[in-house]
């Protein structure tokens, strides 16, 4: 029995007329191998303790790292184009909730309200610092 | 042999039922794990005490476990690989090991990372980032325990050819777990 006639015994699908989709399996070891080597670069980059460089090598990496899993681990470039504006919409609804919470969040003061407790503490800086410090201490409350 | 991919040929869509599933469970995750970064983006880039606190994890650990997720996601879709070339028992070998890579990573972030930082007084109720902290990393850890469940489910009947279909879907899953370790890592460890 042949390994297609066994699978098709056992139900294996892949033997099923019809089945048309192909998956290209590619070099994964090579893919792993720069994914490790952006890890490296990635834990590297604050050592500079430049700012710009860590950010660069911290959250454009990742994007970079991200990619490479799913187009190469997930293969979502051959999958229907759908998935693609699937996946797209969550991500735009994630930007969404951003843009609209955003606001609320990371100010302490707006037309017609503000957050005490942040313009207290923000004050509180300026006072004891000469103007230099944030509010930052109002995240523990 | 055929090197055509493994999976149940009823379609709804184009694509095997399975397969489309896990999109829809991956494009929920999306808004679930969004949504909590989102908001931890928000306060971090709001309140420079973050980085302070930031300060306090362990990069090292963060990153060995980034290596053995992308390295446990390797093994993953080489059983991928396998399964579409109809080669069960070496698609089980590759499950196992991607399993191994989670419970290697469970076991470092509950047997050691948590247990030292709470020593240290760092606890889910210490501030608003150790609150995101333990949230966001415990949830994800959730999905690396749920997925090592599925995969020594899976395993065993792929050893033996049936439904080899759902080794590619559990790799979907899981690749899509380290996707967002991919993003919790710069933000928890290295951004101080």
């Amino acid at each position: 029995m042949s390994h297609d006639d066994h699978a098709h015994a056992l139900g294996h699908p892949s033997s099923e007329p019809g089945y048309e989709e192909h998956t290209h399996h590619g070099n994964y070891v090579k893919i792993w191998a720069i994914l490790v080597v952006l890890l490296v670069v990635s834990v590297a980059g604050p050592f500079l303790e430049i700012q710009v460089v860590t950010l660069i090598t911290a959250f454009g990496i990742a994007v970079v790292k991200a990619y490479l899993v799913v187009k190469n681990f997930m293969h979502i470039n051959v999958a229907p184009r759908y998935v693609g504006y699937l996946i797209a919409t969550t991500l735009m609804f994630m930007l969404l909730f951003f843009a609209g919470a955003a606001p609320d969040v990371m100010k302490s003061t707006g037309t017609n309200w503000k957050k005490p407790a942040w313009v207290a503490a923000h004050e509180a800086a300026l006072h004891d610092d000469g103007g230099a410090a944030g509010h930052g201490d109002a995240a523990h409350h | 042999m055929s090197a055509s991919p493994i999976a149940t040929t009823r379609t709804t869509a184009g694509m095997p039922t399975g397969r489309l599933a896990v999109w829809w469970v991956i494009a929920s995750e999306i808004v679930i794990f969004g949504g909590l970064l989102g908001s931890y983006i928000m306060f971090r880039l709001s309140h420079d005490a973050f980085a302070e606190h930031a300060a306090h994890t362990n990069t090292w650990i963060g990153a060995i476990n980034t290596l053995v997720l992308l390295t446990s996601s390797l093994f993953a879709v080489l059983g991928h690989k396998a399964a579409d070339a109809g080669d069960g028992p070496k698609a089980a070998k590759f499950l196992y090991l991607t399993a191994l890579g989670g419970v290697i990573f469970a076991g470092i972030k509950f047997g050691y990372e948590w247990p030292h930082e709470i020593a240290l007084g760092y606890t889910i109720s210490s501030n608003t980032f150790w609150s995101f902290y333990y949230t966001a990393a415990g949830i994800h850890a959730a999905h690396v325990v749920a997925g090592v469940i599925i995969m020594l489910i899976i395993a065993p009947r792929a050893k033996r050819n049936f439904d080899l279909h759902r080794v590619e879907l559990i790799g979907l899953y899981w690749h899509f777990v380290d996707v967002v370790w991919i993003f919790l890592f710069p933000l928890l460890y290295i951004a101080k």
